[in-house]
């Protein structure tokens, strides 16, 4: 039963997920495509998630923690690309 | 280490003292010191003559790398001993003469004698080793001393044209040589001469027997400067005149001659054998003289005429391994032809050392060698015209002379021919007595002309650089001493039969000396009314018309193009083959990186599909194959659909992402397959190197950043399919045939108990194979010092930024 739902909410997400691709790919602006980026990265750490249910294992937690921060990070540093055109400043007393 | 070995090196050791003598004592001419080494190798080696003459041997072994086979063994016998005693006996002549030809105050007369003496060693060693492998050393040896000292004024173009040209011939035939020897080795299991002899008649029938005859006969044409490979002789005529007197006319271009005779027992019995030595022998003879009577220059007229007469005796040579099938006969009348080869190399050092010192006083004390300006020399240089006369009739085979001997004993082993009965001579065969006979009359031609055209006639003095006078008796002393020689011998001929002669046959011919023929060497000067005398005769009234009138017919040798000439041909040969090496790199160089993938690729693909196809290495075997699961199968199409993608994107930021893309459903994949170490790591990786691409894409210039999707190119996708093809299969077909159980059933047995750790990969990592870990920390740090260097470093000259 539990197995059932699970492959039904990875069915879902995946949807989602090919919903969110189109976003990435189509998306007229940058800020569309990051949104969407992290969005599906999101979605990724759910699949992961699903899948360590589906498996039976615990390994893959890391994976799920990782995913979150590199999201994150990734998702910070577009931003700030965006905002000031550079992701490192030089210059720290500006 | 004998004394025997010490005497053949001691020209080596000695050649180290020779700078220091050089600089230490700056008025005494270094040529005097150097004078003693090969005087006391001649008297040394004149004390073995007792020995040899009573066909006795002296063999002395050294180990050298005994492991290989290869021992310095020194073999003296009468061969061996015959050139020992020409190249010592002619080389201190040559010293003495030198000291007076080369002035100490003007030449770097250390590096000449350094040189000559590094020659010496190695002709001792090329005729008295009895090892083939020592044998070839000391023959390179000679051929980069004749090098050096061809080249020896090495501010002149033609000098160094000369001596790049006589090492391409002669290391070419080296090398050749030495192919030839490793086939002897292989046939025979040793390096040794003596043993190989012993071998000989099992040796012929073995496979490899015809292409070591042919590579070691090639090493002795291009030595000897048999034809077409004497053409590197005449430009050898660069080098100062000792040097051509020594090295060019009585000992290195003997060399090959001595290694035919050498290996004659060997070879002989095979019909190949005698015609190629015999054949290549008496064309070398006939173009040689043919083209000595063109020549304006007098070393060139004796460059040609060392070619000539070397062909004379290798075709002696040659002719004399048809004694070895007449065993039976009382009276070898074949074996006059080896005689007449070892009497005949005697009697041409004697006269042609003393006709290229003539050559040299002349040179030295008129300034030109020029014939067409030289004439009338006879009153000024009367030595000098009775050396030179003596020398050239010797040459041309005019009685009283010791040439006439030789060149009688020619005709007689060329007249031979018709009484032989093997190999189809009885058919071509009659064209070696015609061609000696014509080679002999043009020989006459050139050696009159050498004398009557410098000597007598008109004299033109204005015309010379230099007034002329007679030599300094110092300079006079080595010619004179070789003339005197000529003459000797000439009178008495069998003065040398017994002593020297006689042993020299015995080791060309053995076979013979043990099936209990004697050699019974007797030279006389009258035959009786002969066919030979006849010949002699004719030569000398048809050499004498053909010289009278050689205004009228010397316009046929301008009627050869240059570029048919044999030089010719060499020059073109020589940069057609620069340019076409030249041509055949730029094609494929282009120094386009895609250019070298292509080659890459391809090659890839012919060997392993070849490889592939050839052995029949293509297996496929399901039985071990997993299920597959639906979320795989989606997987696999996002990969392939990512792929597609960053080939056929329009702008270069999709195929990035789409990079990434892959990345991440690797990095899924290695979920799916529980691999959740590989899966953080690939996580991060991707991520970046993701980003470090788009900060690559971030810098590029303007112009190229928005260069739409790459050009579709045929050849690129066959080969990229190609390429994906034979991946494919080779791992289809590595899967089906897995031979055994992997070792990784180990791992997870003592992954607790002996490495105290619960996750396995971890622990092969740092524990079980801990090792690969280590550098590939390695490769990570010089990665990120490589990156800050070439950040920091960036501008040009070290300069910081």
């Amino acid at each position: 039963m539990l197995t059932t739902i699970l492959y039904i909410s990875l069915a879902v997400i995946t949807l989602s997920m090919l919903g969110v691709l189109y976003r990435v790919i189509k998306g007229p602006t940058a800020p569309d495509r990051i949104i969407a980026l992290d969005a599906l990265g999101i979605s990724l750490i759910s699949i992961i998630a699903i899948f360590s249910a589906l498996l039976r294992t615990s390994a893959f937690l890391e994976v799920i923690l990782l995913f979150g921060i590199l999201a994150f990070l990734g998702t910070v540093a577009f931003s700030k690309y965006l905002e000031k055109g550079v992701i490192i400043q030089r210059d720290r007393n500006e | 280490m004998s004394l025997l070995h010490l005497a053949i090196l001691l020209p080596f050791l000695s050649a180290v003292l020779i700078p220091f003598l050089f600089k230490g004592f700056r008025n005494i001419h270094t040529g005097w010191f150097v004078l003693l080494v090969p005087l006391v190798l001649f008297i040394y080696f004149i004390q073995y003559l007792p020995l040899t003459s009573d066909g006795n041997t002296v063999t002395k072994t050294f180990e050298w790398i005994p492991s290989l086979g290869i021992d310095f063994t020194a073999h003296v016998d009468g061969l061996g001993l015959l050139f020992a005693l020409l190249i010592t006996g002619i080389g201190s002549l040559v010293v003495l003469y030198s000291i007076y030809y080369l002035a100490k105050e003007k030449e770097a007369l250390h590096n000449f004698y350094v040189y000559l003496l590094m020659f010496m060693g190695a002709m001792l060693g090329v005729v008295l080793s009895d090892n083939l492998i020592v044998l070839y050393m000391f023959w390179e040896f000679t051929s980069i001393s004749s090098f050096l000292l061809i080249g020896y004024w090495y501010d002149r173009e033609r000098s160094r044209y000369g001596a790049q040209k006589s090492m391409l011939i002669t290391v070419f035939g080296g090398l050749s040589m030495l192919g030839g020897i490793v086939l002897l080795y292989i046939m025979g299991g040793t390096f040794s001469i003596q043993e190989l002899i012993n071998m000989s008649e099992s040796l012929i029938t073995d496979p490899l027997f015809v292409p070591a005859l042919l590579l070691i006969l090639l090493g002795a044409f291009t030595k000897s400067a048999q034809f077409p490979f004497h053409i590197w002789l005449p430009d050898a005529m660069e080098a100062p005149t000792p040097v051509s007197a020594y090295l060019h006319s009585a000992t290195m271009v003997k060399a090959g001659i001595y290694l035919v005779a050498r290996m004659s027992p060997v070879f002989a019995e095979s019909g190949l054998w005698l015609w190629l030595v015999a054949g290549f022998g008496i064309i070398t003879l006939f173009w040689g003289s043919f083209n000595a009577v063109k020549q304006t220059d007098l070393k060139a007229i004796l460059a040609y005429s060392t070619i000539s007469q070397l062909g004379l005796i290798m075709s002696l040579l040659g002719l004399g391994a048809a004694a070895l099938h007449y065993d039976q006969l009382d009276d070898n009348i074949y074996m006059i032809a080896t005689i007449a080869a070892v009497f005949h190399l005697i009697n041409h050092a004697t006269f042609k050392g003393s006709l290229f010192m003539m050559v040299g006083i002349v040179d030295h004390e008129t300034g030109t060698r020029d014939i067409r300006k030289l004439g009338g020399l006879v009153n000024l240089m009367p030595i000098t015209f009775t050396i030179a006369i003596i020398g050239s009739f010797s040459m041309a085979g005019l009685p009283p002379f010791n040439g006439f001997l030789s060149k009688e004993m020619f005709l007689t082993g060329m007249l031979s021919v018709f009484e032989l009965d093997l190999f189809n001579l009885s058919t071509w065969g009659v064209l070696f007595p015609v061609l000696a006979w014509i080679a002999s009359v043009f020989t006459f031609v050139y050696s009159i002309k050498l004398v009557f055209k410098t000597f007598l006639g008109k004299p033109q003095f204005d015309k010379l650089p230099k007034k002329p006078h007679e030599a300094p008796i110092g300079m006079l002393i080595s010619p004179i001493i070789l003339v005197s020689l000529v003459i000797i011998f000439g009178f008495f001929p069998n003065l040398l039969s017994n002593s020297m002669i006689k042993p020299a046959v015995e080791a060309i011919l053995p076979s013979l000396v043990d099936s209990g023929q004697t050699v019974d060497v007797n030279i006389y000067f009258w035959h009786g009314f002969t066919p030979e005398l006849f010949m002699t005769i004719g030569i000398i009234a048809v050499g004498a018309l053909l010289y009278a009138t050689l205004a009228k017919w010397q316009g046929i040798y301008n009627r050869i193009p240059e570029r048919f000439t044999l030089n010719g041909m060499y020059d073109a040969g020589l940069s057609l083959s620069e340019k076409g090496s030249l041509r055949l790199s730029n094609a494929y160089m282009t120094g386009f990186m895609r250019t070298y993938l292509v080659y890459i690729f391809s090659f890839f693909v012919a060997i392993l599909l070849s490889t592939l196809l050839i052995k029949d290495g293509f297996a496929i075997d399901t039985t071990d194959l997993a299920p597959i699961e639906f979320y795989e199968v989606i997987l696999a199409i996002i990969l392939v659909a990512s792929a597609v993608t960053v080939i056929f994107a329009k702008s270069r930021i999709t195929s990035l992402i789409a990079v990434g893309a892959a990345g991440y459903t690797v990095a899924l994949f290695f979920v799916l397959f529980r691999a959740p170490d590989l899966a953080l790591t690939q996580l991060v990786i991707e991520t970046v190197s993701v980003s470090l691409f788009l900060l690559c894409f971030y810098h590029f210039p303007r112009i190229s950043r928005n260069i739409e999707r790459i050009g579709f190119k045929l050849g690129n996708a066959v080969i990229s399919v190609l390429v994906g093809l034979t991946i494919t299969l080779i791992s289809i077909s590595s899967f089906s045939s897995r031979s055994f159980e992997s070792i990784s059933q180990y791992h997870i047995d003592n992954v607790y108990d002996l490495a105290a750790g619960g996750n396995m990969v971890n622990v092969i990592l740092v524990d079980f194979r801990g090792f690969d870990t280590l550098f590939e920390i390695a490769v990570l740090a010089i990665a990120a010092m490589g990156i800050y260097a070439m950040i920091r470093y960036r501008a040009a000259g070290g300069k910081e930024e």
